[in-house]
């Protein structure tokens, strides 16, 4: 039968699955949730600890003398002052400036690299690597991952490994022992939470699931699908290729690309080191000002709920994230598109990523947006805010 | 000299959102809270090392979405995770449970009857409607119908509008829902005895009274009011436990300018020609205020901390009248594991983390209510557990747990030995603790483990600690009255505008600038937050206007 992959946690995954409710990520199966309702696995992330297959990232070993002054070259953030042990969140660009994908670099060694990324980018990494002495090599199936999320999750961490975690940063990586082997754990993750992610070879990956499910017992630990990490992904300010932009090899017109200023990742733009690819489109671009800008608003979700009200109905915010380019006006005018949007049971608001003019992106500006209330859209204002709009001292301890 | 604009006895949930608010406002405000740590009944303490434990209030549900939003609470640390699951264990070994799932709940209720399944869904929603009509009276300040005072006048066409607004029907229903017994009313909805028993316990909790009492109805829809994110009938637990909540409302109440005292037991109301003026504290300390506002029960506030004298009495008669037996114990175990429920399936654990409900039919609730009525307890008592730990590790230490059980009926005035009936409520203590010698207190919290085991057999052996806060304890521990989880009864003599007595229901007394803010003021008990904001909003435009 003709199916799509599945990562190397499939068997335990399956198993779990209740309601049926896998999606497709990047030619994987993986489940949006396991239970019928997700709520559960969502709370686990910011209450007390939970397990997510991330196996479909794109994963590729970059080795060699020239590894790092090829990755240097190829992203736009500075990786000069990147020591072993160290991991990195960028995005990269084409020649245009706009962004081709973003993700994480880790160096493994002197000369060895790990990069992730949301979409293949093998081609795109050899055609920039002619003069690199760099072997590029495709990981992705070999390498299982599992982000491990939430409060709980150094206790969890640390009593499995028998390892005090304290002293791995943030962004920071080390090798564990778990069920027997050592296994690269990095303190990264994608919820704004305390949180790790667990690097392991596909044919170890059931016996680290069946020990960290076993070590979680005590601590709560909820297998958790991705409804409930994008939930959390927005309210810590992430944002996701394909839903709050479209990445620059699949964008049909300059338009539909973006650069990393109008996606809010200007701050991992670094003119001062060497040449990069995109460099003289972005220095042009920063000059010349961008169109749009990435905010965070909040909707005014009273409103939201006197309007159902009004109709005896209950508010029915949205637990799952919505995706999709919905437009925001200022005074009747478009001024942008929120490009998802989320009840957030952390914050206690309705919450929306959107990219917006300069003009209509300063904090505290009144927009607004049209959401749909029974059977008829209706307007709500939706005030730009500063994101992360959920970050917590934990996030980073 | 110690001034303030106002001073607010008792730093229990409804305390803390009041002074929040005051202070929000830009008085300058203190609370007073006898015991060391703030919160009241809404508290977590660690009574046995690394085991956190809910000595008052376990679950959140009615909490005003406007408090959590306006005192920013979510900022202040609140984070709430909804309950997702109801499992009801049956004697017989069998089971019913309330799953998240339309799907899975319509399944189980199937199982023990097909017709029940089909009612469910209408009645959820119909009960829903009417808790949505019902809903804005939480928020407003109950007019005085015999008061011809235009804002009594404008809130009773309020009201009035309102009523009319609803379909024919739901008006009539709601009306006869309201006078009626919980167990009238799910007769005509149900025929499972169990469903029917899990069902009618909203309809009892907290409340002297069986389910077949008439005004049980009432209460059953006064549970069905809360909400969480928008979603109605939802309950939560608070991560940390409620006293995490009071902790976060504290420090939006601090973020706002309020003083929070601990360790300052109020004795006395300072009364000066007829006016409050401040307060004494045990310690001999005068604080003075040009609003003094008691967050204690009514009885506790006019019968101990202001002289008879200042107060008419028709109105003292009237409280001494407020009544506030309480059948209601709150019991904590720490377990060395999960326990084992025999009814449980396999692969259906997961309903260990929602409400585990002792409630196996309305007889067994009703004959719990007749063990209680004259001064005893039910020698097969109704429970809601909860096993906090499932969901918030950090409630117990790694792979133990902590089990919390709220359980009714045991008498706040227990009979005498000799099979006297228990004291008159009206008469002050003829009978020290209500009855509620250390003995006894061993011999009921024995009654409830031994009720537990029976569809947990191995509980005994996990227990690690165990600690019960019987009505007595309730009383001494945060200081109400009777221990009465809801500072008194919420029958339908003593609601609305008839609470605390009639005349007196718009959080003023007849003490001028002495006014109240706890659960003895509308609309009533548990974490609600709303007789400290309504009382706040109240004074606050009293002020206004001086």
């Amino acid at each position: 039968m003709l199916t799509l992959k599945t990562t190397p946690f499939h068997a335990r995954t399956s198993a779990l699955m209740q309601g049926a409710e896998w999606r497709r990520w990047a030619g994987y199966s993986v489940a949006s949730a396991y239970e019928l309702t997700p709520d559960r696995e969502y709370l686990a992330i910011r209450n007390a600890c939970a397990l997510i297959d991330v196996s479909p990232l794109f994963k590729y070993h970059l080795s060699g003398p020239d590894a790092l002054a090829f990755l240097d070259r190829l992203v736009t953030r500075d990786l000069g002052k990147m020591a072993v042990g160290h991991m990195t969140y960028t995005p990269w660009c084409n020649a245009r400036g706009k962004v081709v994908d973003d993700g994480t670099i880790a160096r493994l060694s002197d000369t060895e690299y790990r990069l992730t990324a949301a979409e293949s980018n093998l081609r795109w990494l050899h055609d920039n690597a002619p003069g690199f002495s760099v072997h590029i090599e495709e990981v992705t199936e070999r390498l299982g991952a599992l982000s491990l999320q939430g409060p709980a999750s150094r206790a969890l961490l640390e009593g499995l490994t028998g390892t005090d975690l304290s002293q791995v940063k943030y962004h920071r990586f080390t090798h564990v022992s778990l069920a027997g082997h050592p296994t690269m754990v990095s303190r990264t993750g994608y919820t704004g939470d305390l949180g790790y992610e667990i690097w392991v070879e596909a044919e170890r990956a059931e016996t680290v699931w069946d020990a960290l499910v076993e070590a979680g017992r005590a601590y709560a630990l909820q297998p958790t699908g991705i409804w409930a990490m994008d939930a959390s992904r927005i309210e810590a300010g992430l944002i996701m290729l394909d839903v709050d932009y479209t990445p620059a090899p699949k964008a049909l017109t300059d338009g539909q690309a973006s650069s990393p200023f109008e996606i809010g990742l200007g701050w991992a733009v670094h003119f001062k080191k060497g040449h990069f690819v995109g460099r003289k489109a972005l220095l042009a671009e920063k000059e010349r000002g961008s169109p749009l800008a990435l905010v965070g608003l909040e909707i005014d979700h009273v409103a939201f709920g006197k309007a159902h009200e009004r109709l005896g109905l209950t508010t029915p915010f949205p637990f799952v994230p919505w995706r999709g380019i919905v437009p925001i006006f200022r005074g009747g005018e478009q001024v942008g598109y929120a490009t998802c949007g989320t009840w957030s049971p952390t914050c206690k608001k309705y919450l929306a990523l959107a990219q917006v003019a300069p003009a209509a992106a300063a904090p505290g500006s009144a927009l607004s947006i049209d959401l749909m209330v029974d059977r008829s859209r209706q307007s709500f204002q939706a005030t730009v805010v500063g994101i992360p709009f959920f970050n917590p001292e934990r996030k980073r301890a | 000299m110690q001034r303030y604009d106002a001073i607010v006895i008792g730093g229990g949930h409804n305390g803390l959102v009041h002074a929040a608010y005051l202070a929000r406002a830009g008085k300058r405000v203190v609370v007073l809270e006898r015991r060391h740590v703030v919160g009241g009944a809404t508290v977590t303490e660690e009574l046995y090392p690394g085991f956190k434990f809910l000595t008052g209030s376990y679950l959140i549900s009615l909490l005003r979405p406007e408090v959590i939003r306006e005192l920013e609470l979510a900022r202040h640390g609140l984070s709430i995770m909804p309950l997702e699951s109801t499992y009801v264990p049956l004697p017989d070994g069998n089971y019913l449970a309330d799953w998240p799932d339309h799907d899975l709940t319509r399944e189980e209720i199937a199982r023990h009857s097909p017709r029940d399944a089909d009612a469910y869904g209408e009645y959820a929603s119909t009960m829903r409607r009417l808790a949505l009509a019902i809903k804005p009276l939480l928020d407003m300040t109950p007019p005085n119908p015999a008061s011809k005072d235009p804002r009594d006048l404008a809130a009773m066409a309020q009201i009035a509008e309102r009523l009319r607004a609803m379909a024919p029907a739901d008006f009539q229903l709601l009306a006869r829902l309201m006078t009626m017994s919980a167990a009238d009313f799910l007769d005509e909805w149900f025929e499972g005895e169990a469903l029917k028993g899990t069902k009618c316990t909203s309809g009892i909790i907290g409340t002297f009274l069986g389910p077949r009492s008439p005004g049980t109805g009432y209460v059953l829809l006064h549970h069905y009011i809360g909400e969480i994110d928008g979603v109605h009938r939802a309950w939560g637990f608070a991560r940390g436990g409620t006293g995490a909540l009071s902790q976060a409302i504290a420090s939006a109440a601090r973020a706002a300018g309020a003083e929070v005292r601990v360790n300052a037991e109020v004795a006395h109301v300072l009364v000066k020609d007829g006016v409050a003026t401040g307060v004494v504290l045990k310690n001999g300390d005068e604080l003075y205020a040009d609003r003094v506002i008691s967050n204690a029960d009514a009885k506790t506030t006019f019968l101990r901390l202001v002289e008879p004298k200042e107060l008419p009495d028709d109105f003292v008669s009237d409280i001494r009248r407020y009544r506030t037996t309480s059948p209601a114990c709150k019991v904590n175990l720490a377990l060395s594991g999960l326990p084992t429920f025999t009814s449980l399936p396999r692969g259906k654990e997961a309903l260990l983390r929602g409400s585990i409900e002792i409630a196996p039919s309305m007889d067994y609730v009703e004959q719990a209510y007749d063990d209680a009525k004259y001064g005893g307890w039910s020698t097969r008592p109704f429970m809601d557990a909860l096993i906090p730990s499932l969901l918030d590790p950090g409630m117990a230490p790694p792979g133990k747990h902590v089990m919390s059980l709220f359980v009714q009926y045991a008498s706040s005035e227990l009979a005498v030995d000799d099979g006297a009936p228990g004291r008159d409520e009206r008469a002050l203590r003829p009978n020290p603790q209500g009855g509620w010698t250390d003995a006894k207190k061993a011999q009921f919290l024995e009654v409830v483990i031994d009720t537990l085991s029976q569809y947990a057999p191995n509980l005994r052996d996990l227990i690690l600690h165990k600690h019960i806060n019987t009505p007595h304890d309730i009383e001494q521990s945060f200081g109400i009255t009777s221990g009465h989880i809801f500072h008194g009864e919420l029958a339908l003599h003593q609601i609305f505008f008839l609470r605390p007595a009639a005349g007196w229901a718009q959080y003023r007394t007849p003490v001028p600038n002495l006014w109240m803010c706890g659960s003895s003021t509308h609309p009533g008990g548990c974490i609600t937050g709303a007789p400290g904001r309504n009382a706040a909003l109240e004074i606050l435009r009293d002020w206004s206007r001086a």
